[in-house]
């Protein structure tokens, strides 16, 4: 048995995503006042969620290379641009404390009927289009400082994966110990009750006019 | 909209359960779970439909374009797989809230200008960094990636310290 299997069926593509919109809408994922209480300190959901599946699948990953069912180079791993991803991560955060969402998570705010992230994915779609129109003059920092292809941890640190993974584990459990005490200081984690409430009608802006949904 | 949606999992579960969909990924396309390729082929089909010669000839588009319907890739299946999924996970927990989601202090005016501007934000970033949350963050993380970890640093920091800025946008 060779894995990957490098399918990109559309069963595949289906199924992988089926599971991955139950499981950001089961975190809770759905609601933009949950992702964003991240920022907060409010909620720390987030992080919780996406240190465990990184974890998950890594050691995964590491496990399949371990038991030979899977060569070392055979998973895409994205190549760095330091100045262009470094970039369009602080965008992308700005965006989300501001947005409420990020690209995947609004599709699952849409599919639970938050009609916001319908505003949010139009506006990527325009974000996307002027990206597109800056490109040329945009394409020297697009490019600068490239690492070298597919660069991973273990050869930046100069360390034994399992070493890496393990440090990432205690990471994660001090994150998850002390985002436990953070949010309990603020009234938090937002709750399914809470999020999934009637839409209040707005006090100060005189929107008493308007019916709650 | 029931009255009584059943609790999330808590985040331990959730997380299990996204790196075993992440991780079933990778063994089948040898790839991770992405969204924001998809957006980028929603906004260059949407640009052909409104100025066609344009985005043919356009440097990011014009590739696209010229290899066919934009649209028709894996990534448009999982990511309506992903739309089915949240959907049928919100409904069986009674978690579906048709509502536009917002602080108490802002109007739902207000709240759209967010909506779209935080939108234009995230989709001019996941281009100039090649991917998003999903596909740098997630799957790029699990590849214990550095270009994954970088962006995951700017990605906090600046979530951070503009929700320090906006902070009564979510109150």
């Amino acid at each position: 048995m060779t894995i990957p299997f490098y399918d990109y069926g559309i069963p595949g593509g289906l199924l992988t995503g089926l599971l991955f919109g139950f499981a950001l809408e089961a975190a809770g994922f759905g609601s933009p006042r949950k992702l964003t209480g991240q920022f907060t300190l409010k909620d720390f959901s987030v992080f919780k969620v996406m240190f465990t599946a990184v974890l998950v699948a890594a050691i995964g990953l590491y496990l399949l290379r371990l038991a030979g069912l899977m060569t070392a180079q055979s998973v895409f791993v994205p190549t760095l641009y330091f100045w262009a991803i470094l970039a369009g991560g602080l965008l992308i955060g700005a965006g989300f404390a501001v947005g409420g969402y990020c690209p995947g998570t609004s599709l699952v705010g849409l599919a639970s009927g938050r009609i916001d992230a319908l505003v949010f994915v139009a506006g990527m779609v325009a974000g996307v289009i002027v990206f597109a129109q800056l490109f040329g003059p945009l394409t020297d920092f697009y490019f600068a400082a490239q690492g070298p292809e597919g660069q991973r941890l273990t050869d930046l640190l100069g360390m034994p994966e399992w070493l890496i993974l393990a440090v990432l584990v205690v990471v994660a459990a001090g994150g998850f110990a002390l985002g436990s005490r953070l949010e309990k200081a603020r009234g938090g984690p937002f709750t399914a009750e809470e999020v999934c409430a009637p839409e209040e009608p707005d006090g100060r802006a005189g929107y008493a006019s308007q019916p709650a949904e | 909209m029931t009255a009584n949606p059943r609790p999330f999992w808590s985040p331990l579960s959730a997380g299990i359960a996204l790196g075993l969909a992440l991780l079933l990924t990778f063994v089948i396309t040898g790839n991770g779970l992405g969204a924001s390729g998809f957006v980028t082929r929603l906004a260059a089909q949407v640009s052909a439909w409104i100025a066609p010669t344009a985005t043919a000839q356009n440097a990011y588009f014009g590739p696209f374009i010229q290899a066919g319907a934009p649209l028709a890739s894996w990534i448009t299946w999982e990511v309506i797989g992903v739309v089915i999924g949240a959907f049928l996970g919100s409904r069986s927990a009674g978690r579906i809230s048709v509502k536009v989601e917002r602080g108490r202090e802002v109007t739902r005016t207000q709240r759209f200008a967010y909506a779209f501007g935080g939108g234009l934000l995230v989709g001019f970033g996941s281009r100039l960094a090649r991917g998003c949350t999903s596909g740098l963050g997630l799957s790029g993380g699990a590849t214990l990636a550095v270009a994954g970890f970088v962006f995951l640093i700017g990605f906090f920091a600046a979530g951070f310290l503009v929700s320090m800025m906006f902070r009564r946008i979510w109150q």
